[in-house]
């Protein structure tokens, strides 16, 4: 299974024939096996954790919303024109929907990360992986795929590679992408027509079916039955509702959260910060009578727990110390309930939520660290 | 003044080659070489000729820029050999051993009665002034100044380092003797750092004229770096100067003897290690003098004088540094493994991270190679750096501040206080793979060479 090949000279090696393709060589290259590189200085032995097994962590943990999603695709479409179909004709049906979208988000987003690996000269980086993996999944399933193409390509030029590529970006470049597509196409990313999957037999035509339990919200200032007419609580917790394609069910996000956590790939401080800023808020608007509905139900609607989980905990656009991400979670669940709770012509506040405060992450860095630095300062004059 | 300080943050690294303890010869030197390039700051200037006959505290070598500085021979001989490498830097100079071992005499002194001027003017004279390192940023210290206080530690959590009391236990006569010397160099006293799990069962828990500390946790709670940072950090224009125990002890030696004795007992550690033991051996021993400890004839070892995260690799024709009293033996990890990363279960290879399943087999020890296990990336993760060590900085900060030569955020986050070697585990759990040690230490020399 191991061979030595650190003495052989390769076609692809730089100074080689096509030593120009470097890049993308090594990429599928190191992808089937670990470099043969060996340490020059510093510490001689080093950890076998690498960024590629951190990266396909946090896929493996997308996958059970994935699948459920795929499923809810199927279901959600079968019962809105009442078709009446099984199980695996539901997955199928949602499999074909979805496969295009994660073919097109790959294409383009991996396509960009290579030419530019490629320009620079350097490794081309796992990031997109992940992003790839969540764009798919946060879009209405019936988005264009030119749109999602321009999408990706904005957000992973713009977003990423212009800064530095992944490890360099301020914004998440899978939000990004939802924000783009948000405001350059809002037809076809809000309102009640776009999360039913729809196939020329069977367009919707009922302006009230496809709505998702968000689009109530606005209406339960009083009483929570305008919600609860709809969907029952156990519906938004199985995810047996319409949606982005991976956000609904808080069965599925939450076995990706224990893995994340087990692993300790995604900070545990950054997801209750956001889920207790969450419920004050909530709190706080059943209390002032806002809303009647009860703060804990923000947690299983719409894209929150998605965003807490997989985005909010992003680490590179997160804040980087550890008061710091109480600080930046806190704020994103607090921020994701009021524009809940204060903009009903758009409910799901956790895409602006969480890009606002990956804007605002250095600043709380530079807070934190600031402080840090002057009470030590202090504490040198003291002694 | 003694308290327990206890270090939560910090991971012992399970490698596999532990020394027995137990001393299996005497290695008869044949050809010791003197590295100026083990002392950082030192730029020397060469006082013997190939050929002339040196004894065991003879100088060889003088600094530039501080000519009171030398740099002495550790064995009698005659000079062999004088090493140079690029632009013709002075790499080594090969003394060929006499039989016996004649000493210069130094003179048995009375230490109770040394002013501070005569105890500096004998280290310097003997070549163990050079024991003693400035920090800031870890260079020779400076004769002229004072410091705020001297750091010992009595302990190493390095992944094999020596055993403190099974190598140097029987010298504990001389480490007080080091220590009643060196308490007059300074008006802070001599920090003496002990191990808490055995501070009351070590020969050094009796040293007196010290303020002892004793310090609880995981590497890197032996670094005298990290133990610095809890009992007194060091501010800017602060000095302070460390000493390790192993020299401490051959300061005592030289007052209490008159001679420059630097032999010690060296753990010879690592995976590829044969019989992993220690032997007796002066500082500048040849790899090939400890022949017997490995099979080199793949060329596949790396040969680290000191431990496994921040000793120096020396080559197969290397040499023990002065500093060292453990030389590392490991298997350079250029095989290439096949889908690494993807394996669920990577058996032979450990992770502090819970994303392998290492941490199912808490004692189990690993033959660590010297693969990288990826490729370089830019900084992603925020936590795992912290995790490893326990001081009152942000790490990542830093190590940008030193990436950008940023001179005041190098201050801000600490640079000062650092050397290396404390972020040596920073290093290691880097999932980007980044060479943090070395970009430390290019800080560091940018501070030097800016804040001259």
């Amino acid at each position: 299974m191991e061979e030595n090949t650190a003495k052989q000279p390769g076609l692809f090696e730089k100074g080689g024939k096509l030593g120009w393709l470097h890049s993308t060589v090594d990429a599928f290259d190191t992808f089937l096996r670990v470099p043969g590189t060996v340490t020059r200085t510093g510490a001689h032995v080093r950890d076998s954790i690498d960024l590629k097994r951190i990266l396909i962590i946090v896929v493996l943990s997308l996958v059970p919303a994935a699948l459920f999603g795929m499923w809810n695709v199927g279901y959600q479409h079968s019962l809105t024109f009442g078709l009446g179909w099984g199980f695996w004709h539901n997955f199928w049906f949602g499999f074909l929907q979805v496969l295009p979208l994660y073919l097109v988000s790959y294409i383009v987003g991996l396509g960009i990360e290579f030419a530019f690996a490629q320009v620079r000269g350097e490794e081309v980086s796992e990031g997109y992986l992940v992003s790839g993996m969540l764009i798919p999944l946060i879009v209405p399933v019936d988005v264009p795929l030119w749109m999602l193409a321009l999408a990706v390509a904005f957000a992973v030029v713009f977003g990423k590679e212009v800064f530095g590529g992944t490890g360099m970006n301020f914004l998440n470049p899978a939000l990004l992408t939802r924000a783009f597509l948000f405001f350059s196409y809002p037809s076809k990313m809000s309102g009640s027509f776009v999360w039913i999957a729809q196939t020329k037999a069977n367009a919707l035509a009922d302006a009230t079916t496809g709505a998702t339990p968000l689009a109530y919200l606005g209406e339960c200032k009083e009483a929570v039955a305008p919600l609860t007419d709809h969907f029952s609580y156990m519906d938004m917790f199985l995810g047996t509702v319409p949606g982005s394609v991976g956000e609904t069910s808080v069965i599925a996000i939450l076995i990706g959260a224990v893995i994340l956590l087990w692993t300790g790939v995604a900070s545990w401080k950054i997801m209750l910060s956001s889920v207790a800023g969450a419920l004050f808020v909530g709190w706080i608007g059943n209390v002032c009578g806002v809303s009647a509905v009860p703060a804990w139900a923000h947690l299983i609607m719409g894209g929150f727990l998605f965003g807490t989980v997989f985005m909010a905990t992003d680490p590179v656009t997160a804040a980087q110390t550890e008061t710091g991400k109480w600080i930046y979670g806190f704020l994103i669940g607090a921020l994701c309930v009021i524009v809940r709770l204060f903009n009903p012509g758009y409910a799901e506040g956790m895409m602006l939520a969480i890009l606002l405060m990956n804007t605002f992450a250095p600043l709380i860095d530079y807070c934190v660290t600031s402080c840090s630095v002057s009470r030590r300062a202090k504490k040198a004059k003291i002694a | 003044m003694s308290n327990n300080i206890v270090l939560k943050r910090g991971l012992n690294i399970p490698i596999q080659g532990a020394a027995a303890l137990k001393t299996s010869r005497t290695v008869k030197a044949g050809t010791i070489a003197v590295k100026p390039t083990d002392f950082k700051g030192f730029s020397p200037r060469l006082l013997v000729r190939e050929g002339d006959r040196v004894l065991a505290g003879s100088p060889l070598m003088a600094d530039k820029q501080c000519p009171d500085i030398l740099v002495t021979s550790p064995v009698s001989g005659s000079v062999s050999e004088i090493v140079r490498g690029e632009k013709r830097k002075l790499l080594e100079v090969r003394i060929k051993a006499d039989d016996t071992v004649e000493y210069l005499d130094f003179g048995v002194q009375n230490i109770a009665g040394m002013s501070a001027q005569q105890v500096k003017e004998l280290l310097l004279k003997s070549g163990l002034w050079t024991a003693l390192i400035q920090r800031p940023y870890g260079i020779l210290a400076n004769p002229e100044v004072k410091p705020k206080a001297i750091f010992v530690s009595a302990f190493s959590t390095a992944p094999l380092a020596a055993d403190t009391d099974f190598a140097l236990g029987s010298e504990a006569e001389y480490v007080q003797a080091g220590v009643n010397a060196l308490t007059k160099l300074t008006e802070g006293g001599v920090h003496l750092s002990l191990s808490a799990a055995n501070c009351s069962s070590t020969p050094f828990h009796k040293i007196e004229n010290v303020v002892s500390h004793t310090f609880e946790g995981r590497h890197p709670a032996g670094n005298v770096g990290i133990q610095i940072s809890h009992i007194s950090p060091i501010r800017k224009g602060e000095t302070v100067w460390t000493v390790s125990l192993l020299l401490l002890a051959a300061i005592g030696k030289l007052f209490a003897t008159g001679r420059l004795d630097l032999a010690r007992k060296v753990a010879v550690t690592g995976p590829v290690a044969k019989n992993p033991s220690y032997v007796e051996a002066l500082p500048g021993m040849n790899m090939k003098d400890i022949a017997e400890f490995y099979d080199n004839s793949k060329g596949d070892i790396r040969f680290v004088s000191g431990d496994a995260l921040s000793g120096t690799s020396i080559g197969p024709d290397g040499s023990l540094g002065f500093f060292d009293n453990q030389v590392t033996l490991l298997h350079e990890g250029t095989e290439r493994e096949i889908l690494g990363w993807a394996k669920p279960f990577r058996f032979n290879q450990f992770s502090s991270t819970r994303s392998y399943f290492s941490w199912l087999c808490p004692k189990k020890r690993y033959a660590m190679d010297t693969n990288v296990h990826g490729g370089p990336r830019a900084f992603l993760m925020s936590d795992c750096y912290g995790k490893v060590l326990p001081m009152d900085i942000y790490p990542i900060y830093l190590v940008k501040a030193c990436l950008a030569g940023d001179i005041d955020n190098m201050e801000k986050f600490g640079i000062y206080e650092v050397l290396p070697e404390d972020l040596a585990l920073c290093e290691f759990v880097d999932p980007s793979k980044n060479d943090i040690q070395a970009i430390i230490a290019k800080g560091i020399d940018l501070m030097i060479k800016e804040m001259a």
